[in-house]
């Protein structure tokens, strides 16, 4: 569904030159969910710009919904839905016109449009303040109001920027289970985000992009596994010394640390590696007061490629 | 064909925001009011003084305020497209496959209509005061005025997408816009009452021309050469401000 290859987009200021987006290569495939997960001013909005028309390619190649994006960039909006982060609708009109007017710009006949629209009204519970003035909404009926405008004219792939970014938890929640709907429904969604649990809960497969590059790529399972590994916290009765004799040498272990009379574990599979030490330890006669395990997280993912947190980076 | 049909669209929308909110028509409209009421009845009195162009003081200052009416009542529009570059709305449009020219196109249409009902305002409030129009006289000086209308909001949306932002495009616009009404002869015609040099420098000045031929439509000289050579100059102005604002709408918005 998208393709692109070394796609770089280079600002030039009056005192600088920024390049946004350094090289990106890019495959998604149709009816995922793919995200773009990165700090702030990483690129992500940039790259989606560039890919829903947007904004020039300032060089690279790309296809996106069949088409060739710098070629026949008019077949690409046939086939796209945007939503960007800002917002897509004018505080004067309201929801319902602001939905017909999108699905008549594609070319729905006046009925259609209006029979779509109300559709849609529905499934994104706005049918109440459908016919109210959009400056009268809340954030979180503006942004189910800006993706029922990127879906009006059903297309096969829809962008979403930071979907969640500055709504509240019921909003976000909302919203997550509208993108479960679109994946379901064999739509290709490709989403940024900053928020990890976003990638983490919505995603199929995760490209984090740091500085207009991508810095690592797979499913949020292969990301989290390759790279961080599982932590098992081992606590065992009386003082640590025995255990950690019987567990040190076990080359299921990657390391082994002693933190406050117990022992944490970097292992490569927890759910594999609990039943092991258990054993272990058994019997080699360790009593265990507690054991604990936790998994990774795309933090640690993002922190091993860059040296820095996200969560330190996010808003 | 797909032009006719986005821009109908887009009219339709802009069309309905109009009528949500008419009162920007009453507004547009004051600033000429208040010159007819309040100024236009000094010029009663030197009307008859040599020098003074014939047929009346209404007939000679009246078309110039239409003129006025419509460089700023183009003018300023752009702050209504800087809005709507604020909340996302052009961005919107632009992923879709509508027309650029179409995106221009309906809105100025919406400021057509409003620059026409305004007119017709002034137009019937100068009556009672003395104005005598002929009716080509008024349809031909309407024509002149959408012409004007046309090219001046179409360059004035091209700046508003350049600049982006009310306090950058507000200097600029009325910055531009004096000169432009006073040397064009508005208040008080250029010929013959201004020296040698501001009346050419005045030639320089697209309006001026179109000045003179309202004046002429005004005053029973619509066959008059001036009232050609400003509506070609008009129309030329048209072409050129919607060329350069439909690219304006084709251009990222970085």
């Amino acid at each position: 569904m998208i393709h692109t290859r070394k796609l770089r987009r280079t600002f030039r200021g009056r005192r600088s030159t920024v390049e946004a987006v350094a090289g990106v290569d890019l495959d998604v495939a149709g009816g995922q969910t793919f995200g773009f997960l990165g700090p702030n001013g990483a690129g992500k909005t940039t790259t989606l710009r560039m890919l829903s028309t947007l904004l020039p390619v300032t060089s690279g190649e790309a296809t996106v919904a069949g088409c060739d994006l710098l070629r026949e960039p008019a077949r690409v909006r046939q086939r796209i839905g945007y939503v960007s982060q800002e917002g897509s609708s004018y505080s004067e009109v309201t929801g319902r016109r602001e939905l017909v007017i999108q699905g008549r710009l594609y070319g729905m006949s006046g009925g259609a449009a209006d029979r779509r629209a109300a559709e849609l009204l529905e499934t994104l519970e706005l049918t109440d303040c459908g016919d109210r003035k959009t400056k009268t909404y809340s954030g979180g009926q503006k942004r189910r109001l800006d993706v029922g405008i990127g879906l009006m004219h059903l297309p096969q792939l829809l962008f979403l920027d930071e979907p969640t970014t500055g709504l509240d938890p019921q909003s976000r929640a909302r919203m997550w289970d509208e993108v479960r709907r679109l994946r379901q429904s064999g739509t290709t969604v490709f989403l940024t985000t900053h928020y990890l649990e976003e990638a983490d809960a919505l995603c199929d497969r995760i490209a984090i992009i740091d500085h207009g590059k991508i810095v690592a790529e797979g499913t949020p399972e292969e990301l989290k596994r390759e790279i961080a590994g599982d932590v098992v916290l081992v606590g065992p009765e009386g003082p640590p010394e025995h255990a950690r004799d019987i567990l040190k040498g076990q080359d299921f272990i990657r390391e082994l640390t002693e933190e406050d009379g117990a022992l944490r574990l970097y292992v490569d599979r927890g759910e594999t590696a609990m039943p092991q030490i258990i054993r272990l330890l058994d019997g080699a006669g360790v009593t265990l007061s507690a054991l604990s395990l936790h998994r990774p997280s795309l933090d640690d993912v993002f922190f091993r490629q860059t040296g820095r947190s996200l969560r330190e980076t996010a808003p | 064909m797909k032009l006719l049909r986005d821009t109908w669209l887009m009219f339709g929308r802009y069309f309905y925001i109009f009528i949500s909110n008419p009162i920007w028509v009453i507004i547009g409209v004051i600033q000429p009011v208040l010159y007819l009421l309040l100024f236009a009845p000094l010029l009663k009195s030197i009307a008859h003084m040599p020098g003074f162009p014939p047929g009346g003081a209404y007939n000679v200052f009246v078309p110039g305020l239409l003129i006025q009416l419509g460089l700023f009542g183009a003018s300023g529009v752009g702050f209504g497209l800087i809005d709507e570059l604020r909340s996302g709305v052009i961005e919107r449009f632009r992923v879709t496959p509508v027309s650029r020219l179409a995106l221009l196109l309906g809105r100025a249409g919406r400021d057509l209509l409003t620059l026409l009902i305004q007119s017709l305002i002034l137009l019937a409030l100068a009556v009672p005061f003395g104005l005598k129009p002929t009716l080509t006289g008024v349809v031909i000086m309407l024509g002149l005025v959408a012409l004007i209308g046309l090219g001046m909001s179409s360059i004035a949306y091209a700046v508003a997408l350049a600049l982006k932002d009310e306090n950058s495009y507000a200097p600029l616009v009325f910055t531009i816009s004096l000169p432009l009404l006073l040397l064009s002869g508005v208040l008080l015609p250029l010929k013959p009452l201004a020296p040698q040099w501001l009346q050419d420098i005045g030639q320089a000045n697209p309006l001026y021309y179109a000045v003179n031929a309202a004046r002429d439509l005004f005053n029973g000289r619509g066959g008059s050469p001036e009232v050609l050579e400003g509506l070609l100059i008009m129309a030329a102005l048209a072409v050129v401000g919607v060329a350069i604002g439909a690219r304006q709408f084709a251009r990222a918005i970085a």
